[in-house]
């Protein structure tokens, strides 16, 4: 496409959907000959947006707005009533406010932990990959993806089976050491570290994936210029990779700690929320609430609640996107 | 001559600290290997294992008599396990197929045309990636079960067609919520915005349709895009779980996911060798999957990243 022989185009030839001003057509005269031409020049158009934008407005878009709506009602069969902002004010202050404050609690903590292992995992294990070839690579990313493809559900069964307090893996593993038994999951004080533990054992995939890709555009010269001045392996790491890789980190940061924010599957499978509430997490929460209690109106106001912390975080991302580094 | 023979042992010791290196390096990716691939080798260990032996300490690190009974004990206990099987497939390949054609006719649209509302309409869609899936669970949810409601009113007029329409209430509940996913349209924008407008300009000089520019132009340049958003949707919709958890009300109309944790909190939940053998079932489709995309896989999640 780049080599072109002959004149360089001076003027792009544009398609007349976008350039023509609308005119109307001349059988009709004034606003309705305009709707005429500008739907010939745009049905199109409309044509190719239709079916997703169907689905996107009666799925997502108009749920959405109930969900606003919902916030400040009462919800029932009947008929919902409007009560103003009692289900915040039940939320934060209300007699159930005590496990929202220990949920949101359970929630940051498991964020911090899997966010802050996850990145220093991903960026360790792209780092020792960089040196070997190809093949090697991306076999061993290979490995590191693949339980990111199963489903959390059948991992976090899987994990059950780890955790058993008498046949468990974990605690034969600990019986060599003469340490324990644990109650991984039953006991309430260390639950939600079990939970936190099944998450962080593995290697973050999508982050390898994305750091090694982010370092292969590291130039070269960088590191050449490093290895002159005599910097082993761990300097040039240190000093060189981790801070170019910044977008990549604070890029990953954030979409861990939106995902984080967002678990339940695994907690739902695990635990479900349990025991005595020592592994609820929010979207844990909101599920109870809906339906269990039934108390629409409250969920739908939980999940606002989920949603101004995540629009924050997503709202820093566009943000430090948009700064770009400079080799 | 002393300065040659020290530049030698330098060299040598370099080589042997690097081999050293490099197997430092072996060893702890390997270790990492190891513990993430940990969960789904036990799970399959503890499936091949025999029912009696699998609560026996020290636990067999392989399996000394290795057997099916375990599959054929989930089968017996969940005899819906197939169905739950096909079920999924069938949920997450319509709706996969759906929004790869829906998502690069809507991309293209908003990467190459320009029409009154394009800009208002791609930012709703921008500000809806932002938007976490638990804000619409409730108000889809009471969506779904009107929709329902109504169904079940046209129903009771042709009692004949209670199954079909059973059918369609499980299914459309599941997919068509989740045809309202806007990530795939956001990845094709993206992409169809770097192809070269000159092919499309000169075949619409050439007299090519609207429909034929789209299908003969557009579409077969887009084929790495298709193909990134076909497997992650696939993914997505085979790996779901809240969402079909919520409002799938029969057993016969289960994905895996929820028939999986239907049956862990049945009295067959404590039977880990049943439980690991049901997990290995529905572990299988994806693993095999994963290997046959592989490639894609990783360079989806790059362009994921890159457009944000």
């Amino acid at each position: 496409m780049e080599c072109r022989s002959g004149p360089p185009l001076t003027v792009e030839r544009k398609a007349d959907y976008m350039t023509k001003a609308p005119q109307a057509a001349p059988i009709f005269g004034g606003p309705l000959g305009f709707l005429v031409s500008a739907w010939n020049r745009y049905k199109w158009s409309y044509f190719f947006i239709a079916p997703s934008m169907f689905f996107f407005f009666i799925f997502l878009l108009y749920p959405v707005f109930r969900a606003f709506l919902l916030a400040f009602q009462e919800w029932a069969l009947k008929g919902s009533k409007w009560v103003g902002l009692r289900n915040f004010q039940d939320i934060f202050f209300g007699l159930s406010s005590k496990l929202f404050w220990e949920t949101m609690e359970h929630t940051i903590l498991y964020a911090v932990v899997v966010v802050v292992v996850w990145i220093v995992a991903a960026l360790v294990v792209a780092g020792l990959l960089q040196p070997l070839d190809n093949r090697v690579q991306s076999l061993f990313r290979g490995a590191f993806y693949l339980p990111y493809v199963t489903s959390i559900v059948i991992i976090s069964l899987v994990w059950i089976w780890i955790f058993n307090p008498d046949y468990g893996f974990f605690n034969w593993l600990l019986g060599l050491a003469h340490v324990g038994p644990l109650r991984w999951l039953v006991d309430p004080k260390i639950a939600l570290w079990s939970v936190i533990l099944s998450t962080i054992l593995l290697v973050p995939g999508s982050g390898v994936v994305l750091y090694s890709a982010a370092i292969g555009s590291i130039p070269r010269e960088l590191y050449e210029a490093a290895e002159v001045e005599g910097a082993s392996a761990v300097r040039k790491w240190l000093h060189i990779t981790i801070p170019l890789l910044q977008p990549t980190t604070l890029y990953l940061t954030v979409i861990y700690t939106i995902a984080a924010f967002q678990v339940f599957d695994r907690v739902f499978i695990m635990t479900g929320g349990g025991p005595i509430n020592a592994t609820t997490t929010i979207v844990q929460l909101i599920y109870a609430t809906a339906f269990s209690d039934f108390n629409f109106g409250k969920a739908s106001a939980e999940a606002l609640v989920l949603f101004v912390i995540i629009a924050a975080f997503s709202t820093v991302q566009f943000k430090l996107l948009s700064t770009e580094v400079e080799y | 001559m002393l300065a040659a023979l020290s530049r030698r042992r330098t060299a040598r010791q370099r080589l042997t600290s690097g081999l050293a290196l490099k197997a430092f390096i072996y060893g702890l990716l390997t270790l990492g290997a190891i513990v993430s691939l940990f969960p789904l080798y036990w799970m399959f260990n503890t499936a091949f294992t025999p029912g009696s032996e699998v609560i026996k300490l020290p636990p067999e690190l392989i399996p000394k008599n290795p057997s099916l009974e375990n599959f054929s004990l989930v089968v017996k206990a969940a005899p819906n396990i197939w169905r739950w099987g096909a079920n999924t497939l069938f949920i997450a390949l319509v709706t996969m197929g759906l929004h790869v054609l829906f998502d690069a006719m809507s991309g293209y649209a908003f990467a190459k045309r320009r029409f009154p509302g394009s800009r208002i309409l791609f930012w709703l869609v921008i500000a809806a990636l932002m938007i976490p899936g638990q804000v619409t669970l409730v108000p889809l949810y009471i969506m779904i079960s009107d929709m329902r409601q109504v169904l079940t009113e046209i129903t009771a007029g042709w009692p004949q067609h209670a199954m079909v329409m059973e059918a369609a209430s499980n299914y459309g509940a599941v997919i068509l919520p989740g045809l309202a996913d806007v990530i795939g349209i956001f990845l094709m924008k993206q992409f169809i915005q770097t192809l070269p407008s000159e092919l499309e300009e000169a075949a619409r000089i050439d007299g090519a349709s609207e429909l034929g520019i789209f299908t003969r132009i557009i579409l077969p340049l887009s084929a790495p895009a298709l193909a990134v958003n076909a497997i992650f949707a696939f993914q997505r919709y085979w790996n779901a779980f809240l969402w079909p958890l919520v409002v799938l009300q029969k057993q016969e109309y289960y994905t895996l996911q929820v028939g999986l944790s239907f049956v862990y909190r049945s009295e067959f939940g404590t039977n880990y060798g049943l439980l690991m053998a049901g997990a290995a079932m529905a572990a299988i489709p994806m693993i095999i999957f994963f290997f046959a995309f592989q490639r894609y896989f990783m360079a989806g999640i790059r362009i994921g990243a890159l457009k944000g």
